[in-house]
């Protein structure tokens, strides 16, 4: 595990801060002087798993870079909660082009770097999952393939929320989205399509490929890091629950990023290279039912009858993605194909 | 607007923005009452020092339980624990050892020789009759108030049923003597082989303003059991009294004893200890039904102590018993059979329960009594002001913390009654519940379980039978405390709001809400791993 795992002292490295760590023990999150890259102000919605995760990460990356970094921003909710005009929420150099086209703006911003011979300047690229895995996909595998000095997030709301939650190449099935209404004998979106970016991400061999969720704050502080003292294309592919989205209470945007990690519906692992080389272990199984009651989304699974059938998919999905991580202690990881 | 190169909108800008204005509830921080600290007796915050023992603070933790109890060492060996029982913890894996970490506080200050000290003198002088817990406890209270204390006991040394009950493989001697060392050493004029004879004529002759009545419970109950000429029968208070005495009586190699309370347990351990192969407790109900308890009776039986249930003693002759086999009805309570069977017993040893002896009441008609305990009120005064009374001879549970928080709650009482105020009322106080806690930021902890003596010398000595935890054990298990319903400042609420709308304040001084920017979602609730933030509803302007 490349998080060091502190075990006891009541909540270990569980928690942010435990003030029964030495200082440099725990997460910068809890640190007074973090840079509160995104400040307040912005208009996400209440509990905004996105808003959460985009000042973790980008703080995380800023502490890494001694705050020689530079932002690019696709459109979607995270640009246009941030920076309506005339009001900025970032606190840091930050760009915003189309919703298309981040991932090729950000390699312009380090190539333009390369050119002034600034190496000391990186370059962090940001979109949402329909900017990232649909629209912006071309350019994502360019920067990829060309191997790109930049980090590339892509926050994973699974929809198209900024525009009112259309169906992205994320959206998990059986979700309800507008353009995936739950109508008909296969209730919305339908199985068998989409895309798992990450998987593709590690298909181009690039130096870095991880997953985290805003529920384990201390792993994401630890890749986002990580990949910052890397060189070369980075992907970072971050889970962020979304309440307007999802149909989800405020305050369950945390505990359904835990519930999607337990459950194994959402791997959490990092890759070098086109290789697994760690994977986040669950450490107390669920089903995934207990995941999928807590969101409206899913509300046509449960009612009016129970849709068993629907559910067992899900959750065979979870088991597929256990074995093949190998996500609970006893099952030895199998070779990621 | 004046912005740097290339940089077209004010960074920050958004803060005009008051999103505190989108929120229906609001966070607010607050504290409420773990579990542990409302089953204490004594009246003990448990979390508050195992916070501070946490951090390895052991004097401090030492003082915060001292503020209350000062009986750390004692309590952390005889105090049947029902703190343990209600801590929250027992629902995620086992229950806080708090009293281990208690003994082991309650050690380290002996070693030490941490001490308290007196309060201002007030100039007030008060009369405490018996040098028990409850006594010794109101003693220590009053003396940090600034009272003048002299407590006066029957007894050739204090400590009551501390030092003439509970033996000393329970109890080292040391330990019990240091504690109540301490509490002397404040400048408590004790008189021991002293009985006080009227209460009303010595306040009155001497001129206490204030007298605390705490004479326990002295006498054993008397049963009336048909006996031989020859046959032995003994009470169990004064085989542990001549027994801690240093005169043992003699028991011979078959003892049995009769009642299922701690008691009894205690005297058949001890005349296992005393030489007897075969010591039986005979009572009259079944095991879950007898009062003792449970770790005592397993206790007991690894020592070899055997149990007989659903019997009474018919008859006791020389060298045997004759007991009938009883069966509970539906109501539980035990009938006889009419069945009979013989044992051999050289001794028997009757520990049926006790009496107080409340002789110096009896000439003061306004001091009332019933059930054969004094009458007080919820301040522990008796019908005659001035004089309180607590301890054994009051209704309530006859244990030793139960004896330690009557002590103090009256020394409060009368501290009140000489300065002519009242006790400060207590505020209704909300538990902390486990439903309220999140359990997932927790480390898995097993429990550290302190060692017991070797079975050879726990039925030839009376050495201490169950061990303490050393240092990092008990700093270990103190850390396995969840802080239900209490801030300790892990910095969760602080790093999982989306608005950046908690601040915080420094170590020690915990967070405060941004109610500028909050905008009511309640992650920082939510994610509190110890329950100790509420969501509440805002106020909303009614249209007039
Ligand atoms: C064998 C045994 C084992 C026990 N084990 C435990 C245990 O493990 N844990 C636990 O919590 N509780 C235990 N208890 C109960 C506990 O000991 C008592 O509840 C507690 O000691 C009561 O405290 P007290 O101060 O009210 O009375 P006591 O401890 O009985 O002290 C009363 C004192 O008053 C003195 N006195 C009485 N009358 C007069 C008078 N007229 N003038 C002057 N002095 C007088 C007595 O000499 C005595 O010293 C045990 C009891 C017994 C008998
Ligand atoms: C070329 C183009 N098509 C459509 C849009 C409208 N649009 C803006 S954001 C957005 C969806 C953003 O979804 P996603 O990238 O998942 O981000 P989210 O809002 O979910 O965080 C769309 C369709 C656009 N700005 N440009
Ligand atoms: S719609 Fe979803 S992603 Fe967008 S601001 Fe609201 S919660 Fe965040
Ligand atoms: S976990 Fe700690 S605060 Fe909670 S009940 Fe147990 S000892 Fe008390
Ligand atoms: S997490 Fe932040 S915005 Fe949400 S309720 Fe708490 S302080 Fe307010
Ligand atoms: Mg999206």
């Amino acid at each position: 595990m490349p998080v060091e795992q502190i075990p006891y002292r009541q909540t270990g490295s569980l928690v942010a801060g435990n003030r029964l760590l030495a200082a440099e023990l725990r997460a910068g999150q809890a640190r007074p002087d973090r840079a509160d890259a995104l400040t307040c102000g912005h208009r996400a919605c209440r509990g905004c798993g996105e808003a959460l995760a985009a000042r973790w990460v980008v703080d995380a990356a800023l502490r890494a870079t001694a705050n020689r970094l530079i932002a690019v921003n696709a459109t979607g909710c995270l640009e246009v909660f941030s920076t309506p005009y005339p009001e900025s929420a970032w606190q840091l150099p930050w760009l915003h082009s189309l919703f298309g086209n981040a991932p090729a703006v950000a390699t312009g911003v380090a190539a333009a770097l390369r050119a002034q011979g600034r190496t000391d300047v990186r370059v962090l690229g940001q979109g949402g999952d329909g900017g990232t895995v649909d629209i912006g996909f071309g350019c994502l595998s360019g920067m990829f393939e060309r191997n790109d000095d930049v980090l590339y997030v892509c926050y994973d709301n699974e929809a198209y929320m900024n525009t009112g939650v259309q169906r992205s190449g994320a959206t998990p099935p059986a979700a309800r989205t507008a353009t995936t209404q739950a109508v008909g004998p296969e209730p919305g979106n339908v199985f068998g399509q989409g895309k798992n970016v990450p998987a593709v991400a590690m298909a181009h061999e690039i130096p870095y490929v991880a997953t985290a969720t805003v529920a384990d704050l201390r792993d994401l502080e630890y890749k986002v890091t990580r990949a910052m003292d890397l060189r070369g294309a980075r992907y970072l592919h971050v889970l962020v629950p979304c309440p307007l989205g999802w149909g989800s209470e405020a305050h369950d945007t945390i505990r359904l990023a835990r519930l999607a990690t337990q459950s194994g519906l959402f791997p959490v692992f990092e890759a070098e290279h086109g290789e697994v080389t760690a994977v986040t272990r669950i450490r107390h199984h669920v089903a995934v039912e207990e995941y999928l009651r807590r969101q409206s989304r899913y509300a046509h699974l449960f009612r009016p009858r129970e849709r068993t059938d629907v559910i067992a998919r899900i959750q065979a999905q979870a088991d597929r993605n256990i074995t093949r991580y190998g996500l609970l202690a006893e099952s030895a990881p199998e070779e990621v194909s | 607007m004046d912005t740097p190169f290339a940089i077209t909108l004010g960074s920050a800008s958004s803060r005009t923005n008051r999103t505190g204005a989108w929120r229906v509830e609001r966070p607010v921080y607050r504290d409420l009452f773990p579990p542990c600290a409302a089953a204490c007796p004594a009246g003990e915050n448990v979390r508050e020092w195992l916070h501070l023992a946490q951090d390895g603070d052991y004097e401090a933790a030492w003082r915060e339980i001292m503020s209350v109890n000062p009986f750390p060492a004692i309590m952390g060996r005889v105090c049947y624990r029902p703190c343990e029982t209600a801590c929250n913890r027992g629902q995620l894996d086992e229950t806080v050892g708090i009293n281990s970490v208690e003994r082991f506080l309650g050690d380290e200050a002996i070693r030490a020789g941490w001490t308290v000290s007196a309060g201002e003198a007030t100039g007030r002088r008060v009369l405490v009759v018996g040098a028990g817990p409850a006594g010794l406890a109101a003693a220590y209270h009053l003396r940090l108030l600034g009272h003048d204390v002299t407590i006066r006991d029957s007894g050739p040394e204090p400590g009551g049923m501390m030092r003439f009950g509970i033996p000393a493989y329970r109890l080292p001697r040391d330990v019990l003597d240091a504690e109540i060392r301490r509490i002397v050493e404040l400048g408590v004029t004790l008189e021991l082989n002293t009985r006080v004879g009227d209460v009303a004529d010595i306040r009155d002759a001497e001129g206490f303003d204030a007298v605390f009545l705490a004479v326990g419970a002295q006498l054993s109950h008397r049963t009336y059991v048909p006996a031989g000429d020859s046959a032995h029968i003994l009470d169990a208070l004064s085989v542990l009294r001549r027994t801690a005495g240093g005169a043992p009586p003699l028991l011979g190699r078959r003892v049995a004893v009769y009642g299922g309370g701690n008691t009894a347990v205690d005297v058949a351990r001890t005349a296992r200890r005393l030489g007897a192969a075969d010591a039986l407790i005979v009572y009259r109900r079944t095991r879950d039904r007898m009062p003792a308890h449970e770790s005592e009776v397993t206790e007991a039986e690894e020592e070899g102590v055997r149990l007989r249930w659903l019997s009474t003693i018919a008859q006791a002759d020389e060298g045997r018993v004759t007991v009938e086999r009883m069966r509970l009805d539906e109501s539980g309570f035990p009938q006889p059979t009419g069945e009979f069977d013989e044992l051999d017993a050289d001794a028997v040893v009757l520990a049926l329960g006790q009496d107080s002896d409340l002789g110096l009441v009896s000439h003061t008609p306004s001091v009332a009594t019933a059930h054969g305990r004094i009458v007080v009120d919820g301040a522990f005064m008796t019908g005659l002001p001035g004089v309180f009374a607590g301890g054994d001879a009051i209704s309530g549970d006859r244990t030793v913390t139960s004896a330690i928080g009557h002590g103090r709650r009256a020394a409060q009482a009368i501290d009140a009654w000489l300065r002519e105020t009242a006790v400060e009322a207590s505020a209704p106080v909300v538990e902390a519940a486990f439903e309220g806690l999140n359990p997932w930021y927790y480390t898995d902890a097993p429990r550290q379980h302190r060692s017991k003596l070797e079975a050879a010398r726990r039925t030839s000595t009376f050495d201490e039978v169950v061990a303490g935890l050393d240092a990092a054990t008990a700093l270990f298990e103190a850390r396995r405390c969840l802080s239900c319903g209490g801030c300790f400042e892990c910095d969760n609420c602080y790093s999982v709001c989306p608005d950046n709308a908690v601040i915080k304040l420094g170590p020690g001084r915990r967070y405060e809400i941004d109610l500028e920017y909050c905008k009511g979602c309640g992650l920082c609730a939510a994610e509190c791993p110890a329950g100790a933030i509420a969501m509440i509803p805002e106020q909303r302007l009614e249209p007039s």
